[in-house]
């Protein structure tokens, strides 16, 4: 009797075992990358090479208990760049602990934060610093220390962040391409005299309205763009130095899903003391689905940038039309091709990319990326890259 | 040879079908009640399921027989008086892994769908227009994978007819909402368990499209039917998609909060 008693309450007690280690789980994943950048034309700078190759990883460590409640994710990014100094860098993108509650979340640690609903241009997203080395479009974000705690209700999801330290931006360095070998980026100066410790914060709320996403969100501290501005030390070459004012910025996002048109706006107010603008990003994307009786998708993509602060102000996208396409074959490789035009209606120069994409077997993706710069006139940000058009080689491997 | 004979009884179904529209004369508006009458018990049979959660494999070949597989876990929510509620998180191909799907189903609004990018960290309002897109590169469409509700078609009853050894009503059914990318499907419901056994799917110029059998169906906390494996052919590409469905676990108390923009984020 006893002992029957005892094996079951032993097998109780293993089972109870299993199933606690079965929801206690661990997991690793991540992508390993090979790339090489080849430029066509002449380096505008004698520091820079024609040929750049370069290699990456991202392993994501994953872990969760308390029935998926809890969990904690480390990623670190690292890439090791033949040529440039600056590139060769590494970054912890994900160092975090979230907790799940009823209606509230808490998220403590470093994270990477994504707000915005347009493609070309990211104006009110803000919490992250991009990591700019990695590609010029701004779409690499280095990892932010916070603590983010988010509230569900009936009427949208709030998001409060506290930022205690400040990322810099990364630049390329002298032998990088596309790169600005006058920018010295080694030393960034601030309008705070915490510097990097300056504590920022951030709230936003966003709801799903039927056909409609918005989203309203103020952000108080160091602005993530620096005003590039000449280097005070007396250096015998002029360079110039990164320097971070503090802002407050107001951002506002709309989604209209009407018909079969997407229409997006991003609208900031960028308030600062050197000077106060507004900006917006807004346009439409039309997806055509099974096209000449294929399983392959078409979508175009038009969008407008406008910046109060116009051509001589601080942004690239002062009075911009952007133009894309997007196909996806819907093949078993997944092959796409995306291609995309900025052109700058003041200074009449434009940039364009393409993008081809597929996958080979299960893990393996390349892509084949082109871009092309034209620009004539001095004054456009975009003339300081119009030698460096370049086509961009890509392999991942993905486990 | 096996694949003649599929095609040769497909076709004499055809003519079966086509000649018993024209030789019995159905009362105009009975068909149709009765059309409704079946797919709202079939869908009334299936109340109270409450939550649901399981692995999903599918298996894509091509004309040229190549092969690639998807895998994804599903977890649904049965809403009251509302359409179903789903999280559909992507475990491969490996560049996809990490992928999630949130979808909020509507009986005549229109259904919600958000994607979450990880590599973006972006939540991505997505249009639910996308009812004919293939879905990860099948042969399922959007609309094919996307809770039924009977406010979404019109129906006629159409004749009686055995499918997979079991007796079944041969249901018409009209998608109501234009951007759907089907002019009719036809369902074949047993009548023992009114579970679907199959559907022809007819594109908008009306000819047949797709094929999609359901079989190894099982019984879950004794009421709920669901077929362990679905195939999709295409008629029209050559191209084939076989899902099967694994680990069903009904009522393990999923609430709202699994859900939402947040729970997608958070999706792993």
């Amino acid at each position: 009797m006893n002992k029957k008693f005892l094996l079951s309450a032993v097998s109780c007690l293993t089972a109870g075992f299993i199933n606690s280690v079965a929801a206690n789980e661990f997991e690793v994943r991540g992508n390993i990358e090979l790339q090489g950048r080849f430029f066509i034309e002449d380096p505008s700078f004698p520091s820079q090479e024609d040929y750049y190759l370069s290699a990456a990883a991202a392993p994501e460590f994953f872990w969760s208990w308390n029935d998926g409640n809890d969990s904690f994710e480390f990623v670190p990014s690292a890439r090791v760049d033949q040529h440039d100094d600056e590139r060769t860098h590494m970054d912890i993108r994900e160092l975090s602990w979230v907790h799940v509650g009823d209606d509230w979340e808490s998220r403590i640690g470093v994270r990477r934060v994504f707000w915005g609903v347009t493609e070309f241009q990211h104006l009110v997203d803000i919490i992250n610093q991009s990591d700019s080395v990695e590609d010029i479009d701004n779409e690499d974000k280095l990892g932010q220390p916070m603590v983010n705690f988010s509230l569900v209700r009936d009427w949208g999801i709030v998001d409060f962040f506290v930022l205690p330290y400040f990322r810099e931006r990364t630049f390329a360095g002298p032998e990088g391409r596309p790169g600005l070998p006058i920018i010295n980026a080694d030393t960034a100066y601030y309008e705070s005299d915490d510097e990097e410790e300056h504590l920022d914060w951030a709230i936003r709320w966003a709801h799903s309205i039927g056909d409609y996403e918005v989203a309203l969100s103020w952000f108080e501290g160091t602005s993530r763009e620096p005003i590039l501005i000449q280097s005070p030390l007396q250096n015998t070459v002029p360079e110039l130095v990164p320097y971070y004012q503090q802002i407050s910025q107001l951002g506002f996002e709309l989604q209209g899903n009407i018909e079969d048109m997407l229409w997006k706006l991003e609208v900031i107010h960028n308030d600062n003391p050197l000077e106060d603008y507004w900006a917006m990003q807004g346009g439409f994307e039309y997806s055509m689905y099974g096209i000449m009786e294929s399983n392959a998708d078409l979508g175009w993509l038009v969008e407008y940038g406008w910046d109060e602060r116009g051509d001589d102000g601080g942004s690239n996208f002062q009075n911009d039309l952007f133009v894309g396409t997007r196909l996806a074959l819907n093949d078993v490789d997944s092959t796409e091709l995306l291609a995309g035009l900025s052109y700058d209606l003041d200074y009449e120069s434009s940039s364009f990319l393409i993008e081809a994409s597929r996958r080979f077997g299960d893990s393996l993706k390349v892509s084949l990326d082109m871009r092309l710069f034209s620009a004539d006139e001095p004054q456009d940000p975009v003339y300081l890259f119009r030698n460096d058009d370049h086509i961009q080689l890509t392999a991942q491997y993905y486990y | 040879m096996k694949l003649l004979k599929t095609k040769i009884l497909t076709l004499s179904s055809a003519l079966v079908l086509s000649g018993s529209l024209f030789t019995t004369p159905i009362l105009a508006g009975e068909a149709e009640d009765r059309g409704m009458q079946i797919s709202r018990e079939a869908k009334n049979r299936d109340l109270g399921w409450t939550d649901s959660q399981a692995k999903m494999e599918m298996l894509l070949k091509n004309q040229h027989g190549e092969t690639s597989t998807r895998q994804m876990r599903i977890k649904s929510m049965e809403q009251e008086n509302d359409g179903d509620k789903s999280l559909t998180i992507f475990d491969s191909p490996n560049d996809v892994k990490g992928t999630a799907f949130l979808s909020f189903s509507h009986p005549t609004a229109n259904d919600e769908q958000w994607l979450y990018l990880p590599a973006l960290k972006r939540v991505k309002r997505i249009s639910s227009r996308n009812k004919s897109g293939s879905f990860m590169g099948s042969e399922f469409s959007f609309e094919d994978l996307t809770s039924f509700e009977i406010e979404k078609y019109d129906y006629k009853y159409v004749k009686d007819e055995v499918v997979n050894g079991e007796d079944c009503f041969v249901v018409e059914q009209f998608p109501k909402d234009k951007y759907s990318g089907y002019k009719r499907r036809i369902v074949w419901i047993d009548k023992s368990e009114y579970r679907t056994q199959k559907i022809d799917f007819y594109d908008r110029k009306n000819s047949l499209l797709k094929t999609l059998t359901f079989s190894d169906f099982n019984k879950y906390v004794d009421k709920h039917w669901r077929a362990s494996k679905l195939e999709m052919n295409n008629h029209q590409s050559g191209k084939s998609t076989v899902l099967t469905w694994q680990d069903y676990q009904f009522k393990q108390g999923l609430d709202e909060k699994d859900f939402n923009k947040n729970a997608l984020k958070r999706a792993r």
